[in-house]
């Protein structure tokens, strides 16, 4: 059952997405920011946990996760450090995610040679 | 001056061509007119560092095989026009570092190859000149880099794109009789339908094509079947639908109307609505139709190249796409 919601949500909101890119002049771009904003703001209402507790992976899975987990490591910090941890906290949960994708980003470089 | 314009047409008694050539990428030469080109590539990098030298190379192919055919050396040309569609068109000059003869950098985008034509027939018409060299060329993924997205980055394309052709068209234009001449040339005026879909060229593009052909007609006090054939540059099978709707308003009724992007391509082809592109026009028409203008298929045609002057900063700063089209006309002597 879990991964038929996995699936169901997931699929969800990448439909959502084609269907704003096939019927607007957006894009890819500006769908994604939207996407990490909409995520963002689900959460600042204690929104996205009941999501991703209902659809798990499906939840977690897609960029609005991303926005998700940003507020929540910003508001997680607010706890301890008050106002200033919205800034300390905003890279907390993410950081694994954003070191990885340098990491690769600069193997790739080093073995490949960018020519376009 | 003994041939005056009329409107912003010039009927053209000497100009003539001597020789074409075309040199042409993967996609173009599997193409249905694959068989037409002189050359064709079967990479995108012809074995060079980049696409930008792989595009220059396309050039000097073309330029060679033309000299070739027409038995003339280098020295024997009183100017080169070249245009591409790179930034500063950057083919066109550095390619021209390697040329001794005088060298015009000209650009219209995707119309370049009518621009080029038409300048170097009123050259030639005035007697200035004797044999004028005109090349276009493009490449894929330089156009693809510069006016949409990076080549490695995995978009959906939208249904309405259009895709660059591959290759590079030498044509030798002189004033020593031959068997085609340059008969007729109109002159195109900047059209902004106020279109501002970089994705969606041909709607651009399909009024500032029409807007030359009527000009074309009026001034020059003709039907449209007058022409065997009327090809349009690159308005691809949508902008091509657009424009009929618009001569069947106006009451124009070609013999045969076609466009040069549905003719480069087969429609099984990743090509979306067909090809776009300074080649795209050039291929098909020295090409292909030259070809069939030789065989004794064709006894006159119109060419309407179209050019999208689109800049991707000003796309950006949502402004629309103004668009020209350089008319010629073709005929057997």
């Amino acid at each position: 059952m879990n991964y038929i919601l996995a699936f169901l949500f997931c699929g969800f909101v990448c439909l959502i997405a084609q269907i704003i890119y096939d019927n607007s002049d957006l894009t890819p771009g500006h769908i994604i920011c939207i996407f990490v904003v909409i995520g963002s703001l689900l959460d600042a209402f204690d929104m996205y946990d009941t999501l991703v507790s209902i659809f798990h992976a499906g939840a977690l899975l897609p960029i609005t996760s991303f926005g998700h987990s940003l507020t929540h490591g910003a508001l997680e910090a607010t706890k301890e450090f008050g106002v200033f941890g919205l800034a300390l906290g905003m890279f907390d949960l993410t950081a694994a995610g954003i070191s990885s994708a340098i990491l690769f980003a600069f193997l790739i470089a080093l073995f490949s040679r960018p020519r376009s | 001056m003994p041939f005056p314009i009329s409107g912003s047409s010039f009927q053209l008694q000497n100009v003539y061509i001597e020789s074409v050539a075309t040199s042409a990428g993967k996609l173009e030469g599997e193409g249905p007119i694959g068989n037409y080109f002189d050359l064709v590539y079967h990479d995108n990098y012809l074995g060079k560092d980049s696409y930008e030298l792989a595009e220059i190379q396309m050039i000097e192919d073309a330029l060679q095989i033309s000299l070739e055919k027409a038995g003339v050396i280098q020295k024997e040309i009183d100017l080169f026009i070249g245009s591409d569609l790179n930034n500063q068109i950057t083919a066109t000059n550095y390619f021209s570092k390697r040329l001794e003869r005088p060298m015009y950098g000209i650009y219209s985008a995707c119309a370049s190859v009518g621009q080029g034509i038409q300048l170097g027939s009123l050259l030639l018409e005035n007697e200035a000149m004797e044999r004028i060299n005109i090349f276009v060329s493009s490449h894929n993924a330089c156009a693809e880099r510069q006016f949409r997205y990076p080549n490695e980055y995995g978009i959906q394309k939208p249904i309405t794109s259009t895709f660059t052709a591959t290759g590079a068209v030498n044509i030798l234009l002189s004033t020593e009789k031959s068997k085609v001449r340059v008969e007729s040339i109109t002159l195109g005026r900047v059209i902004d339908m106020l279109q501002t879909n970089p994705n969606d060229m041909g709607k651009a593009m399909a009024p500032s094509a029409f807007d030359t052909l009527k000009n074309h007609l009026k001034d020059l006090k003709r039907k449209a079947d007058y022409y065997d054939l009327i090809v349009t540059g690159d308005l691809s099978s949508y902008g091509k639908k657009i424009m009929e709707v618009m001569m069947e308003r106006e009451g124009i009724v070609p013999k045969e109307y076609n466009d040069c992007g549905c003719l480069l391509y087969d429609s099984t082809q990743p090509v979306f609505q067909g090809g776009s592109g300074p080649t795209c026009s050039g291929l098909v028409t020295f090409g292909y139709l030259y070809q069939k203008i030789l065989q004794g298929k064709y006894q006159r045609i119109l060419v309407l190249p179209t050019g999208a002057l689109l800049n991707p900063v000003m796309t950006n700063q949502k402004q629309s796409i103004p668009c020209i089209s350089h008319a010629f006309s073709l005929e057997v002597v």
